[in-house]
């Protein structure tokens, strides 16, 4: 099964390099840009037996690794694969 | 008495660490591999600056795992004094040694230059020897060195006096111009709540030799000497 983890600093903290980003797009244009917030994704193949279980595992991964509580927080996708399906 | 410098995979300034303790200041030394599961009988730890782990994933994160880190908390909790240079202050935030966490430099650019820091606080291990409110100039080098904790916290570190090292001018003012990277309250430094454990981002042992630009450093390393011989701070055995 996989799971996708995204990252992201937390709405209070300042992302130096969003805004950097942000003001590149803006010189190339791309007023309509507001913001940007940069982060980080992974993505976990995770032998599991249920989607429930994927996701304890990649909580726990996002929890004492992936994230640091104190700046990031997360949000984790479930896929399963066809095979997955048919044999669930 | 002695000192241990931890080295890590990607550890760059574990040298000058070992060359400003054992050849500026004449103590025993001894390199620490990161692997290694004993501090081969230190007085004090310093993590070194560097890029530990190639600083994958986070600054730190994964330096925190290694397996001496287990020993180098076990030797913080019993009141050793462990000093955190740069990257190793960095791996002491993400070990939760201490509180907060780095982000980018605000500018985003990797600042390489001397600023200086004002001494805010003088009873721990690694400023024992300093005059209070003395003013030193060392070197930072350091892309991820904005320091950044949630407002209570920060409210809690200059309630208890943790706040060791703040950037300042040359005379000592906390100025917005004086902080090279955004740091929250110009933090250049802090102490744990016990104070035995100090991390910093500028780089007191690469400032030990007035030939090397600046001496102002020694004072920093010359603090554990004092507070270990006059057993100020130790780790209990």
């Amino acid at each position: 099964m996989r799971a996708r983890v995204f990252v992201t600093l937390k709405p209070s903290v300042f992302d130096p390099q969003g805004t950097t980003v942000a003001e590149a797009l803006h010189t190339l244009g791309y007023t309509a840009v507001r913001d940007v917030r940069q982060g980080k994704y992974f993505e976990l193949e995770i032998d599991a037996r249920s989607a429930d279980e994927a996701r304890r595992v990649a909580g726990e991964a996002a929890e004492k690794l992936l994230a640091n509580p104190v700046i990031e927080s997360y949000r984790i996708e479930i896929e399963t694969t066809p095979a997955e399906k048919v044999a669930r | 008495m002695k000192f241990a410098v931890v080295v890590f995979p990607g550890s760059n300034c574990d040298h000058d660490a070992y060359h400003a303790v054992a050849h500026v200041l004449g103590q025993d030394a001894a390199f620490v591999w990161h692997k290694d599961t004993s501090l081969a009988g230190a007085d004090v730890v310093i993590l070194p600056g560097g890029f530990a782990h190639g600083d994958y994933l986070r600054t730190g994160a994964i330096a925190r795992f290694s397996p001496i880190m287990q020993e180098v908390r076990r030797f913080a909790d019993a009141g050793g004094p462990v000093l955190g240079i740069c990257n190793g202050f960095q791996v002491l935030l993400e070990a939760g040694l201490l509180p907060g966490a780095m982000l980018r430099n605000r500018g985003v650019q990797f600042q390489c230059e001397y600023v200086f820091v004002k001494v805010e606080q003088i009873d721990t291990p690694f400023t024992l020897a300093c005059r209070p409110g003395q003013v030193l100039k060392v070197p930072i080098a350091h892309g991820e060195g904005n320091y950044f904790a949630e407002p209570d916290v920060v409210e809690r570190l200059e309630q208890n006096r943790q706040v060791i090292f703040r950037y300042t001018t040359a005379d000592g003012s906390p100025t917005a111009d004086a902080n090279p990277n955004g740091s929250v309250h110009n933090i250049a430094g802090l102490c744990s709540e016990g104070r035995n454990v100090v991390g910093l981002m500028p780089h007191p042992e690469r400032a030990c030799e007035v030939a090397l630009g600046s001496a102002d450093g020694l004072v920093v390393l010359e603090s554990a000497v004092r507070s270990v011989t006059q057993g100020a701070f130790a780790a209990a055995r």
